[in-house]
This record gives C-alpha cells, sequence and structure tokens, in this order.
C-alpha cells in the first residue's frame, strides 16, 4: 500500500472540485467564493509539490511559493476591495453589484 | 511503511472533509475554521511528501496570516449572513452536476496519464541528496530563481500599497498633523498679551481673540 503520485493527484483533484463547487453554490456570500478560490490554489500547490516530490525536480516547490504568495495577496486585496464596498453600500451582496452595467 | 499510507489517508480524508465544510457551513466563522483545519492537513500532506519547508509556510502564511484576515473582515462587517445563504438549494442540482463532471475529468486525467520517458532527464534542478528541504530550496531560489523571488516580493509589495489605498479613509472631523501650519506659527500669531482687570478676569468678548 504505497502512496504513490496518483493518490496526490487526486486529492487535489477533489479539493479544486470543492472549490469550483463553492463558487457556484455561495453565489451571493462573496467571502465563501474568495475562501473557495484558496481552497482552488491550495489544490494547484499540492499538485506543484507532489509533481516535484515524485519526479525529484525541486523547482516544483519554488513554482509554489509564488503560488502562496499570490494567494496571500489576492486575499488582502479582495478582502480590502470587500470591506470598501461594504462601507459604500451597507451590504456584500454580489448579485447587487452592477453598479457599473456594462 | 504502513504509517506514511495511514498519514497520508489521514490528513487527506480531514483536508477534504473541512473543505467541504468550509463550502456548505452555514456561519463563515465555521468556514474559516475549517479552511485552518484544511490548510493544516494540507501542511501535513506536504510534509509527508518532504516539502517541509512549504507545508510550515502554508501554516505561517494560510493560517497566521490569511485566515485571521477573514476572520478580522467577517467580524469587522456587519452582515446578516442568513440572507446571503438564500439560493444554495437554488443552485444545488447545478453545481453537483458541475462539480461531478469536473470532478470525473480531473479524476481521469489523474489516472490515466503516464509519464514520458525522457521527463526524469529533463529536470531543472534535481534535489540533492543528504540536504534539508529548505536548503535545497533556498539553493535555487537565491541563485537560479532570484528575479521570480523578486517578483514575489513586488507581488506583496503592489498588495500591501493596495489595501492600504483601498481601506484608508479620511475623516472630516479628525484632527492630524499639518507640517506647514506648524512651521508657519509664529509667537504673534499664537500669543495675545492682555491687561487683565483684578477681580474681573478675561471678558467672554474677547473669546474670538484668545481662539486665534
Amino acid at each position: 500500500m504505497t502512496i504513490g503520485l496518483g493518490h496526490y493527484l487526486a486529492v487535489a483533484a477533489t479539493l479544486f472540485t470543492i472549490g469550483i463547487l463553492g463558487i457556484f453554490l455561495n453565489r451571493k456570500n462573496i467571502i465563501v467564493i474568495l475562501m473557495s478560490i484558496e481552497l482552488i490554489l491550495l489544490a494547484v500547490n499540492i499538485n506543484l509539490v507532489a509533481f516535484s516530490t515524485f519526479l525529484g525536480d525541486i523547482v516544483g516547490q519554488v513554482f509554489a511559493l509564488l503560488v502562496l504568495t499570490v494567494a496571500a495577496a489576492e486575499a488582502a486585496i479582495g478582502l480590502a476591495v470587500l470591506v470598501v464596498y461594504f462601507r459604500n453600500r451597507g451590504s456584500i451582496a454580489v448579485e447587487d453589484v452592477n453598479l457599473m452595467k456594462g | 511503511m504502513i504509517l506514511p499510507a495511514l498519514f497520508f489517508y489521514l490528513f487527506a480524508g480531514v483536508c477534504v472533509a473541512s473543505a467541504v465544510m468550509v463550502i456548505v457551513s452555514r456561519n463563515p466563522v465555521h468556514s474559516v475554521l475549517y479552511l485552518i483545519l484544511a490548510f493544516v492537513n494540507a501542511s501535513g500532506l506536504f510534509v509527508l511528501m518532504g516539502a517541509e519547508f512549504l507545508g510550515m509556510m502554508l501554516i505561517v502564511v494560510y493560517v497566521g496570516a490569511v485566515a485571521v484576515l477573514f476572520l478580522f473582515v467577517i467580524m469587522m462587517l456587519d452582515v446578516d449572513f442568513t440572507e446571503l445563504r438564500e439560493g444554495f438549494i437554488e443552485y444545488l442540482p447545478i453545481g453537483l452536476v458541475i462539480g461531478g463532471i469536473f470532478l470525473a475529468e480531473l479524476l481521469l486525467v489523474a489516472g490515466g496519464w503516464v509519464m514520458s520517458p525522457g521527463t526524469t532527464k529533463s529536470i531543472t534542478a534535481a534535489i540533492p541528496a543528504n540536504v534539508s528541504n529548505t536548503e535545497a530550496l533556498g539553493l535555487v531560489l537565491y541563485t537560479k530563481y532570484i528575479h521570480y523571488f523578486q517578483i514575489a516580493g513586488m507581488v506583496l509589495l503592489v498588495a500591501m500599497i493596495g489595501a492600504i489605498v483601498l481601506t484608508l479613509r479620511h475623516k472630516a472631523k479628525v484632527k492630524r498633523q499639518d507640517i506647514n501650519v506648524q512651521n508657519a506659527r509664529t509667537p504673534e500669531l499664537a500669543m495675545a498679551v492682555r491687561k487683565v482687570a483684578p477681580g474681573q478676569g478675561l471678558q467672554d468678548s474677547d473669546a474670538a481673540e484668545w481662539v486665534k
């Protein structure tokens, strides 16, 4: 019962799907949407690290580090935008975000 | 040999289960706590794979910073979260269908691929033996990928400045220091010498002058 690359890829695929599903299910709650995006980026990281380990190539972990950075930056900016939006509108319902109808 | 497998299934199972709880729990605070659990277990998976540095980094960055940021925002905003959950059931069927198709495709890809024989020869920087993971990562990160590393720093800097600029607001009533006004202030502007008649003190009619 040895754990191979496929096992880690399966976990990552499941996490990715849960992230996608979270975006679908919580259409109105942008905080949970942001958390779902974090889950998706975590799945990407697991993929990168799994390939890095099983191919014996450290560069995958360097890439995973950048994904981690981008995820943190995205969360910070997203929540800042959310706070500003809440100040202006008094609500965070995503469906009301139609001031700039294209 | 059985122990790593057991820990893999433990970490993977708890990670996936708490990820499910993130998206279905009613209270966003619980969502954040489950997100923390998911990240801790993912870092366990990283350690199992031998990427200790990234595993610890995951805890420091996500649990220490991102999740706390989420908690701060959730508790700071006065939002009725039950109202935001409307439509959950409505979107459940389509979400499950799309998620199922997506998962099936991903698992087919993950289960059906084979590595081409030349892949192991074309690796860029092999993981050196007898060196800890952190040192191995540092050996390539600060030499070959130094620009990459600096771009990551720039991303963080831009995000930091952006978040500050977005959320900073100037309230009208808050008194702020104005260096120019302070430097332009002279004794003549700031002080006035008055003769005060004994037993009377300053009169209210002089008030306009002493405020100046």
